[in-house]
């Protein structure tokens, strides 16, 4: 772990992480769709810098290779065909991977403590070694990021190169693009640069071209330029608003403090009841009765009014 | 001899075995699943031996739970369905908190609590293995969609609740009506404590004796 005086949020952690360096800058990473070329330089400088050496695997009739983010593979290219009304096909390339949200689904699922953490620069790092394996991060982030190793059942993703970052270089990914369609720098740099792209591709005459910085999530550390910013889907499945779904705020949110205040109370009431009212005292035996009667009139039937079998004598 | 007629036989060896099981496979799965429920029962996850032991082992722990409890409800569901003078017993609420036992009509082996105990274990434990075997990775999260873990995540949080406030209820009565410990441990009652806590189960216990001894 670097930058651990430099972390605004950290799993399952309900006091204040230390964050000392309030003043540093965001970063971000902006990925401009309409300049890629498909190479994949970005996946092997990610498998080169960060020593990642996946198994070959199979070819789906796609340029997708692999064709699945995996604990080794930490982005992908996607490349989807896309049919326009007018009959054109659009190849659309995405480079796929950790969108470094400044509201983490990965982070608010984690039960471990410090194994997910937030860096003041933005970026939202996985500390293995602190990593239990049980796929929350998964079941939390809206963008099917985090893989679980099969050989180690730790959780990976995109680091956004923080090693490098840290040590005032950028991500590999974009230190190898050759087209500058990765471009790395402060977060108002890029969304300025963005912005610049956009307008460049609406006098293109893509109109709909725009930024992907989904607010449902805080805004991201991994922006896009898109062509067609209105409909995000057609690049690979890209969500048009991505948030934390209802149901893990519910499920890591307030329920969880109310339900473990019910616990509590509810043995609490326990105590309470025992000391005010006392327990139900084991019925006396009276000392000459003889054990082989029956406590009642086995000849009156069970409806008769008064056939109760008496506790003793209490 | 004399003494034996003093008591009745309210659960077998095999009951009280199967009991005391889940007893201990209950325990550390609530203390091992508390501790990913909320940040601040994680130190409960060394109960299992550490947090990575405590996520491996708690779905097997689940597993053996729930086999241990499907032996014990199949004996048991036909004594737990609603019977005579229950829903009267019910209504007497107060009394029954209060001890004023006397009060209460005669009920059968289990009282209504105790069959509100039995049916939230019974839901509660099949919620918690239907949304736990689809959160349950490495084997089997991953064919399920994540929207469905999400919602399995949700279920299993709010059954296990469930099931823990339930199961606080069930140890608070037993520590509060004396002489039911003793069932479970070592599994007789009084004579005087069937008649006045299950007094239709304490007839039809005696009838069943004494037709044993008048043949």
């Amino acid at each position: 772990m670097i930058n651990s005086q430099n972390i605004i949020a950290r799993s399952a952690t309900t006091t204040p992480p230390p964050q000392a360096r309030s003043h540093v800058e965001e970063v971000a990473k902006l990925i401009d769709v309409s300049k890629c070329i498909g190479c994949k330089a970005c996946q092997v400088a990610c498998m080169e810098w960060n020593d990642l050496r996946d198994e070959v695997g199979e070819c789906h009739g796609t340029y997708d290779n692999p064709t699945d983010l995996t604990a080794e593979s930490w982005t992908v290219m996607r490349f989807s065909e896309h049919e326009t009304a007018d009959g054109n096909l659009e190849w659309l390339i995405r480079k796929d991977g950790c969108m470094h949200c400044a509201e983490p689904g990965c982070l608010t699922a984690c039960p471990a403590p410090g194994a997910i953490v937030q860096y003041a620069n933005g970026i939202v790092d996985f500390d293995s070694n602190h990593c239990i394996g049980c796929g929350y991060c998964i079941t939390g982030c809206p963008f099917d990021i985090p893989r679980i190793s099969p050989k180690d059942s730790k959780s990976y993703k995109c680091t956004l190169c923080s090693d490098r970052v840290n040590a005032g270089m950028e991500p590999a990914c974009v230190k190898t693009c050759p087209t500058n369609c990765i471009e790395f720098g402060t977060k108002a740099d890029m969304l300025d640069r963005a912005a610049k792209r956009v307008g460049d591709l609406k006098a293109l005459g893509f109109r709909d071209a725009g930024i992907y910085d989904p607010a449902g999530v805080g805004g991201t550390h991994v922006m896009y330029v898109l062509h067609h910013a209105n409909d995000p889907n057609r690049y690979s499945g890209l969500p048009k608003d991505p948030r934390i779904s209802p149901l893990v705020g519910a499920w890591k949110g307030v329920t969880k403090p109310i339900m473990a205040a019910i616990i509590g109370i509810t043995a609490f009431a326990g105590v309470i009841h025992y000391v005010t009212k006392g327990p139900k005292e084991e019925p006396e035996e009276s000392a000459d009765a003889d054990p082989t009667a029956l406590g009642y009139d086995a000849t009156r039937r069970r409806d008769d009014a008064d056939d109760r079998p008496h506790g003793g004598d209490r | 001899m004399k003494r034996s007629q003093d008591r009745l036989v309210r659960y077998s060896p095999l009951d009280r075995a199967n009991h005391w099981t889940m007893v201990i496979a209950f325990v550390l799965l609530a203390l091992s699943g508390l501790a990913f429920f909320h940040p601040a029962f994680f130190f409960l996850s060394h109960s299992l031996g550490g947090p990575v032991w405590a996520r491996i082992l708690h779905p097997f722990l689940g597993l053996l739970l729930v086999l241990l409890f499907v032996a014990m409800a199949v004996r048991h569901v036909s004594r737990n369905l609603l019977g005579e003078n229950d829903v009267q017993w019910m209504r007497q609420i107060g009394d029954v908190l209060d001890n004023r036992d006397d009060k209460l009509p005669p009920i059968g082996k289990y009282n209504p609590g105790q069959k509100l105990v039995f049916w939230a274990l019974v839901v509660s434990i099949a919620a918690l293995l239907v949304s736990g075997v689809i959160m349950w990775r490495p084997w089997f999260a991953g064919y399920f969609p994540i929207p469905l873990i999400r919602l399995a995540s949700l279920v299993h949080a709010l059954a296990a609740f469930v099931a823990i406030v339930t199961i606080v209820v069930h140890v608070y009565a037993a520590l509060w009506v004396k002489g039911s410990i003793r069932s479970m441990t070592q599994g007789w009652v009084t004579r005087a404590w069937a008649r006045h806590h299950h007094g239709l189960w304490a007839r039809e216990q005696e009838e069943k004796q004494r037709r044993e001894q008048q043949p």
